[in-house]
């Protein structure tokens, strides 16, 4: 982990801090929810101390000692019938183990940050809970911003945080570092949970926007502080590439009017180009190392997509060699159904409607507007613009995504007012393989 | 996922909600305001709102130049939307259940409204997979 430096202003400082703390003070207390509070109260005590004191040389440890005090002050209140467990908490606040000094010195705080994530993403909990609790417990989010974020009231999301506690609390959930076995296993909750956050971000689940930065952001910040504790774990890193090249055409992919822009006809002059080289630098590096994993074959497609200059450039040949790899891993429709895309831009719109065909069984996608979508873009590409227009409107029927019905409605409507002009080609079906999948 | 559960009803079913019995809007009311603490509880409720009695409604079109125009009174028979939750759920099931609970709560007597409650998913931006 990047240390900490004091020069960051002190919200921001706090908000890297929190974590590690909160970490620190579970492990010593056990009490997740009287754990949040008291360093909710010492990072309270930081924003009214620090700007007049200055920040203290090590805040981490300022605010671990705080914590600890708060704690005791809280199991004291507690009253006499736990005197037992005063006892032991008020030994704990005042004389520390060895193991203990060396956090407050500023040892490695990363693990306990991992930890924390890997509580906070545990599998007892339903999605809905973890997402909410690691923004919550480990991103240092407020309450009312994850309300905002997913638009609900403050209210419902502090019970649905405080029942997710409720939930570790009673699973008896240990607060440590999963054994080797399961470690991999838990990594790939924790991987789930801030990709779909990062989704969230990328499209808004509801709301007027396409996207929202400000989930997005904290997605990816969790996932490099994840990434700086697991170096070596290519999935991570994996996962990591994948947002930061999908992220680098945030500004591409909506038009002045909130609309749809499909990645054929997007202004890649509005691509962070220095986020892509960050990615594509990152995947080179974790590539080579070993096993590959879902995430870097998705980041390595948005690579290919993001390193064309020109949409008529890019390498169709790589993408469907990846999404051939990919498919051996995953039996998720909405790679098919992408793969079949790939697959129509190298060997033409035939091979991907006979693909198209082949899922016609799968009940998970048959009645998915997607399959409607690509299919018309296949159609179109194949010259039918009369049969792509009628799928273009079977498919805007079925979603609920208004920028997507939008946009396929516009389709439809620009291939009706088309087929008395002469026909016009169209890369568009490009475009699609990333529209839904970032 | 975000569905809004509507409760529809007639001019006419209104009156007779005005001439239930003090007890029995009691009890009524008790149960809706008890599903609502639950649902927040749940982390499942994000908003509901009874509306005023329809005998003033008013159904408007605008001219060219936006003027408005209405129309009203309507028949006592034509339904209106009395009110509306809406709930935040992580299935279809979960909001047809919930929509069910507030179909099911008691009416006169005591026996269930049994009102229908319309339930539609949020259009939304986001994956659909």
């Amino acid at each position: 982990m990047i240390p900490p430096s004091s020069d960051l202003p002190i919200g921001q400082l706090l908000r890297e801090l929190t974590p590690q703390v909160l970490g620190t003070v579970v492990r010593r207390f056990r009490d997740f929810a009287a754990a949040e509070d008291a360093v909710q109260e010492a990072s309270i005590a930081a924003v009214m101390q620090w700007p007049r004191v200055g920040v203290p040389d090590n805040p981490r440890a300022w605010l671990t000692q705080v914590a600890f005090r708060k704690m005791a002050d809280h199991i004291r209140s507690e009253s006499a019938r736990r005197r037992r467990e005063t006892e032991v908490a008020e030994e704990a606040a005042r004389a520390p183990e060895p193991a203990f000094e060396a956090t407050l010195d500023g040892g490695p705080p990363g693990d306990d940050a991992l930890v924390l994530l890997f509580m906070c993403c545990h599998p007892a909990l339903t999605t809905a809970s973890a997402i909410a609790l690691t923004l919550r417990a480990v991103g240092g989010l407020t309450t009312a911003e994850i309300g905002r974020a997913f638009l609900v009231p403050e209210a419902t999301m502090a019970q649905r945080i405080s029942r997710a506690k409720q939930t570790i609390r009673d699973s008896g959930i240990p607060f440590q570092m999963p054994s080797a076995e399961e470690r991999g296993e838990r990594l790939r909750s924790v991987l789930h949970v801030l990709y779909l956050i990062f989704n969230e971000g990328y499209t808004a689940s509801s709301g007027p926007h396409l996207w929202r930065a400000d989930l997005s952001h904290e997605a990816i910040r969790l996932t490099r502080t994840v990434h700086s504790l697991q170096p070596d774990d290519a999935e991570v890193a994996g996962l990591l590439t994948l947002m930061l090249l999908t992220d680098a055409r945030r500004l591409a992919r909506t038009g002045s009017d909130g609309e749809l822009i499909p990645l054929a006809r997007q202004d890649r002059a509005l691509w962070d180009r220095g986020q892509i080289a960050e990615g594509v630098e990152l995947l080179s590096t974790v590539l080579p190392k070993g096993s590959v994993g879902p995430y870097q074959l998705q980041a390595a497609i948005a690579a290919v997509h993001d390193e064309a200059e020109r949409a008529e450039e890019t390498d169709w040949p790589q993408i469907l060699a990846l999404y051939e790899l990919l498919k051996r891993m995953s039996d998720n429709p909405m790679v098919i159904l992408n793969h079949a895309i790939a697959a129509a831009m190298v060997h033409g719109p035939k091979k991907g409607l006979d693909l198209l065909d082949g899922l016609k069984a799968d009940q998970r996608i048959a009645q998915h507007h997607r399959m409607d979508a690509v299919r018309a873009h296949l159609l179109e590409m194949a010259g039918e613009s009369e049969a792509a227009a009628k799928y273009y409107r079977t498919g805007a029927g079925k979603t609920a995504n208004l920028p997507e019905r939008n946009y396929l409605l516009m389709q439809a409507a620009r291939l009706t007012t088309m087929t008395t002009d002469s026909a016009q080609t169209s890369t568009d079906c490009a475009g699609s393989t990333s529209l839904k999948s970032p | 996922m975000k569905y809004i559960l509507l409760m529809t009803g007639t001019k006419a079913g209104v009156e007779t909600y005005r001439a239930w019995s003090k007890k029995d809007i009691d009890a009524h009311m008790t149960v809706l305001v008890s599903l609502n603490q639950e649902l927040t509880k749940s982390g499942e409720f994000v908003a509901t709102q009874g509306l005023a009695a329809p005998h003033e409604a008013k159904l408007v079109r605008g001219l060219k130049d936006g003027t408005p125009v209405t129309d009203g009174v309507f028949p006592e028979s034509k339904e209106f939307l009395l009110g509306y939750w809406i709930v935040d759920v992580a299935t279809p099931e979960r909001a047809y259940e919930i929509a069910g609970r507030i179909s099911a709560a008691p009416g006169p007597g005591g026996r269930a409204t049994n009102m229908p409650i319309e339930v539609r998913q949020f259009a939304s931006h986001g994956p659909q997979s």
